[in-house]
């Protein structure tokens, strides 16, 4: 068992590599949203200035964008496993009303993510793999060639949707973290403590505790 | 904008009015292109390097008296020759003057993201101005007719400027100046369809009875006009497009879609501040970690003492 400075008893929910893996995903989706959005309304241009203007934010949005798409690819495979839906997400997702309003007591257990998260990835998977695609499509330096522009029009429009719905799930996710109280340190310190664990995700402690108890003490 | 003799109607990636009082007064312009009358000798196209500056490369003979092949961000205009066999079996051989359209409703200005990259004077004539210009090629896509070119040297896109240069000193744009047969005019946009019309009719008069003028309502309108001896089917001009207009994938990326989605990613961050505030953080209270504290223990006790965790249990 682990434990913090003053010595009480936590739980490590994330790994260095896994919170190196996740902030390279969060770190470069946040300047490809920004250099997107630079380019997806006039009211935002003014963004560019962040990235050298807009020659050079048209420049670096694909690259940064690829350095996301990769490294969500290595998250997703760490965590693809523990966001299958279970018949209990099912029930969670039901009552929503009960989530939104903190009334964890008549939820269903919960695994080492809630539906909500479940739902979340699988929508962040689906996002990036359209923006990874139709980013081919207008990546104009590289690709303008090799499609016709009926296909780069469409590529365009669905380029921003997919962007679109990516933006608002995660501003659900970041929300999500300074809600739930605890969830940010789990991804900064990697732990979190038996009490966050029994009240957000109790089947998961469940997990973790038995396989505590059922792994032989190594001599 | 370091010369400004022309008030600008519209301009990329600007949500509010451009400096647009100044209006001419004889309307907005245009370029009349009579196909009928063009004997495909190319002076437009070695006036337009001309004035403009431009040397494209030499490239190579394909078997037609087209060249350059295509458009390119040096060649600005280009001569499309079409041979076409009529349904008498006669030959005729259809010379279109390429380049752009001068759209009274720019898919490219449209489609643009960069502020001021593109716009449109008063006159109708539709500029980019390369400064601005990003090297996205939206324009590119926002186009009905296949026209900007980006440029591999600079990242920049170009097209015919319809010498906005020259029309905002009172002359006349470089190519109508050089073409020796009248099959180039430039004037209003009104006196340039009072002198089509006076073309089309003449035509008609001697046998080319869908001979008419090629003014898409598709985008507008546009300020390079054609008069064709066949207008019922453009697409024998080297594929001068049917029905031309802004592609409604196009109108949905750059449409109400822009201003919606800024909208809702608002709204979601605002619905997300005031869940905070009205029901609140959600805490671990003691009361829980004692509660983990029971579980644990009767986690515990379930099973075997001797299988106590390890320190490289932590995953």
């Amino acid at each position: 068992m682990s434990s913090d400075p003053n010595g009480r008893d936590t739980i490590v929910r994330y790994t260095a590599g896994v919170r190196t893996n996740h902030w390279i995903v969060a770190i470069s989706f946040v300047l490809a949203a920004l250099s997107g959005l630079a380019l997806f309304h006039p009211a935002m241009f003014w963004l560019s200035e962040l990235f050298g203007g807009g020659p050079w934010t048209r420049i670096l949005h694909p690259y940064i964008a690829l350095v996301m798409v990769v490294a969500f690819l290595f998250l997703a495979t760490v965590v693809w496993q523990d966001n299958r839906m279970l018949t209990r997400d099912w029930t969670w997702l039901k009552r929503w009303r009960d989530v939104v309003n903190n009334r964890e007591e008549d939820l269903p257990e919960v695994g080492r993510y809630n539906a909500g998260q479940k739902v979340l990835f699988f929508l962040m998977v689906l996002c990036l793999a359209g923006l990874f695609l139709s980013g081919i499509v207008i990546w104009r330096a590289y690709f303008g060639l090799y499609f016709s522009v009926g296909t780069i029009r469409v590529a365009s429009a669905f380029h921003a949707l997919c962007a679109f719905v990516l933006i608002c799930g995660i501003i659900v996710h970041i929300y999500a973290a300074i809600w739930v109280k605890g969830s940010v340190r789990a991804m900064t310190r990697g732990t979190v403590t038996p009490g966050w664990a029994f009240k957000h995700h109790r089947a998961w402690l469940r997990e973790v505790r038995h396989a505590a108890h059922s792994r032989p003490r190594p001599d | 904008m370091p010369l400004q003799s022309l008030d600008i109607v519209r301009r990329s990636a600007t949500t509010l009015p451009s400096p647009s009082v100044r209006e001419p007064a004889g309307g907005a312009v245009a370029k009349l292109i009579d196909t009928t009358k063009c004997i495909g000798c190319k002076a437009c196209q070695v006036a337009c390097m001309e004035w403009n500056d431009l040397r494209d490369e030499i490239g190579s003979n394909v078997g037609s008296y087209q060249n350059p092949h295509d458009l390119t961000d040096k060649s600005w205009t280009l001569m499309r020759f079409a041979e076409y066999e009529n349904p008498k079996g006669d030959l005729e051989w259809l010379i279109r003057k390429d380049g752009c359209m001068h759209c009274q409703d720019p898919g490219c200005l449209k489609a643009c993201p960069s502020p001021g990259a593109i716009v449109q004077y008063s006159n109708g004539i539709v500029d980019f101005v390369e400064e601005n210009c990003i090297g996205c090629g939206y324009c590119v896509s926002g186009c009905p007719f296949d026209i900007p070119r980006v440029s591999k040297r600079d990242h920049k896109a170009y097209k015919c400027t319809l010498c906005s240069d020259r029309v905002a000193v009172g002359l006349e744009p470089a190519c109508i100046k050089a073409c020796p047969t009248g099959a180039l005019v430039f004037g209003t946009k009104e006196d340039m369809k009072e002198h089509a019309a006076e073309r089309v009719e003449d035509l008609k008069s001697r046998g080319f009875e869908h001979a008419g003028l090629y003014d898409p309502p598709g985008v507008g309108g546009t300020h390079v006009m054609y008069v064709l001896h066949h207008a019922d089917q453009p697409g024998l001009y080297s594929g001068l497009a049917q029905n031309p207009h802004i592609s409604p994938a196009v109108r949905l990326w750059k449409g109400l879609s822009k201003p919606t989605a800024l909208g809702i990613m608002a709204l979601t961050a605002l619905a997300g501040f005031f869940h905070y505030i009205r029901v609140g953080r959600n805490e671990v209270t003691d009361a829980d970690e004692a509660a983990a504290a029971r579980f644990d223990a009767e986690a515990a006790r379930a099973m075997p003492p001797a299988t106590k965790p390890s320190p490289e249990s932590r995953t």
